[in-house]
């Protein structure tokens, strides 16, 4: 008798009661409670997935640091601490305002949802903004991943508006262009959903250029305050350190420095065409070669025995120009793929909290039905956690 | 369906008061410009510990508060944070691999290392 009740309540609960379903649960689960906690489940999982996606960067990181700690210290100088903090703040400010926008999702103030998930788009549109700015900086100096790394400390700075920048800005303008077109035609047709929905993300898309503005002020006012004394000093000191010449020798010019070099080495002819190609600082195969011929010249003179300074040159690894493409230009492989993997998770969020904004505009959500809400904010979260560690790693530890 | 309508009617959310929020915002924010601070000395190798046990504050704060990870089952806590556990892993062992070469031995002649 049991069975027989049960089957029939099943039953009943299937077909004739399905209008008591709310629209939101889908069929297959009891209660929106059940729905919700399926649909976490998920998420968790999912990011759980990132975090180990993730760390296999992180591995890359540790493995070359503990290898070349040397690069690191070196590259740390070219990341600008004040627009990695200000970035930092913008992403801690833009968790807030997701945690809140799904406070006010399951409290079903429909206002604050949206205008706490604009603010998140918006905050994430300046961070992308200082982040094209960061970009395209270092791609201007020649500081890109190992292939391509071709910084020169003789000749580091691009004058005036980058061309990388513009580049880059192109598809947000297109962007920006797009929503206020549509917001435009949304007030005058009269479809007042559609106006609803664009005012806001061209707020948020108009908030790139603002973290653009941002980016580009505090990038040319750390030039201005570097350029006279410490990061140029310190850039060819570096380098000076690295190639075993003093800084002093360094900044004398690098013309000088090559035309000087052959006759003590000693090759005779064909001395002044090595010696301007060696001038150049990306030509490090004629640098090496120099190094290498002057290794030798101090060998035969014997003058290494009396100034032994702990390197052997047959047993220890040769002193390496850290300015090169396979030194730095490693780090900023695993810093192009570190923060460029960071930047396309920030974009992809972008595109699933417009997707919540018009269905918040909408009013989709209920104190019932806030799923979609706080499965993004995770990933939101998540995003956020990740930059917390990629801050101090990349931008603060030199 | 009486039982039904009232597990449907059920409250399941759990809405962070704001100043909850405001004040993790405010000790995630303290923290960053303490980071930021503690970078300005040289602390040599401790600068990497001390910065990395700020951010697992800065992020434990995030997971149990902005996440409501401390409000949530505790199969999804666990969940998570075996994730740690196996990232500790990933890293450590192949930290310990790494260290246990001698870099000093180089098989090539000195002139082919050097180009």
């Amino acid at each position: 008798m049991a069975t027989a009740e049960i089957d029939q309540d099943g039953h009943a609960h299937d077909h004739s009661d399905h209008h008591d379903h709310p629209a939101f649960l889908a069929h297959h689960f009891d209660s929106p409670e059940q729905q919700y906690d399926s649909g976490k489940l998920g998420m968790w999982l999912f990011l759980v997935t990132e975090i180990l996606f993730f760390s296999g960067l992180f591995c890359a990181y540790a493995i070359y640091r503990s290898l070349r700690p040397e690069v690191y210290a070196f590259c740390s100088q070219f990341l600008n601490t004040e627009l990695g903090a200000i970035n930092t703040g913008v992403l801690l400010f833009s968790s807030l305002t997701m945690a809140w926008a799904v406070r006010a999702a399951q409290l079903e103030q429909h206002k604050v949802t949206v205008g706490m998930i604009a603010a998140t788009i918006s905050c994430a549109a300046i961070f992308l903004g200082v982040k094209a700015v960061e970009y395209s900086h270092k791609w201007d100096m020649g500081l890109l991943p190992a292939g391509m790394y071709s910084y020169d400390p003789v000749a580091e700075h691009h004058e005036g508006l980058s061309h990388y920048l513009i580049a880059i800005s192109i598809v947000p303008s297109i962007v920006l262009i797009a929503l206020i077109g549509l917001f435009i035609y949304g007030k005058a047709a009269g479809k007042q959903f559609l106006a609803s929905c664009a005012a806001p993300l061209t707020v948020a898309a108009a908030c790139y250029f603002v973290g653009v503005g941002l980016g580009v002020f505090l990038e040319s006012r750390a030039a201005a305050a570097g350029h006279d004394s410490h990061a140029e000093g310190s850039a060819l000191a570096a380098i000076g350190h690295a190639d075993g010449l003093p800084p002093s020798k360094i900044l004398e010019g690098p013309l000088d420095h090559a035309t000087e070099d052959p006759p003590t080495i000693g090759i005779g002819t064909g001395d002044e065409a090595v010696g301007i190609m060696a001038a150049d600082a990306t030509n490090t195969g004629i640098r090496s070669e120099l190094d290498a011929l002057r290794a030798q010249e101090e060998m035969a003179s014997g003058a290494f025995v009396d100034e032994y300074d702990g390197v052997d040159p047959f047993y220890d690894r040769p002193i390496e120009n850290v300015n090169s493409n396979s030194l730095a230009g490693v780090f900023f492989s695993i810093y192009y793929c570190m923060t460029g993997l960071h930047a396309i998770h920030i974009i992809a969020g972008i595109g699933v909290l417009a997707w919540l904004l018009v269905r918040a505009v909408r009013q989709d959500f209920c104190s019932q039905y806030f799923g979609p809400v706080d499965y993004v904010g995770l990933y939101w979260h998540i995003v956020d956690l990740i930059w917390i560690y990629l801050f101090p790693l990349l931008y603060l530890i030199g | 369906m009486a039982s039904h309508g009232d597990h449907a009617d059920g409250e399941f959310a759990h809405p962070m008061p704001i100043w909850m929020l405001l004040f993790v915002f405010v000790a995630l924010t303290f923290l960053t410009i303490l980071t930021v601070f503690q970078a300005s000395f040289s602390l040599g190798n401790w600068e990497i510990w001390l910065s990395m046990i700020i951010a697992s504050i800065k992020a434990t704060l995030v997971m149990a508060f902005f996440m409501h990870l401390a409000f949530d089952k505790p199969f999804n806590v666990i969940m998570f944070l075996s994730s740690f556990l196996f990232v500790t892993l990933f890293v450590g062992f192949l930290l310990m691999d790494t260290n246990a070469y001698d870099d000093k031995i180089i098989v090539k002649p000195v002139a082919e290392t050097l180009q």
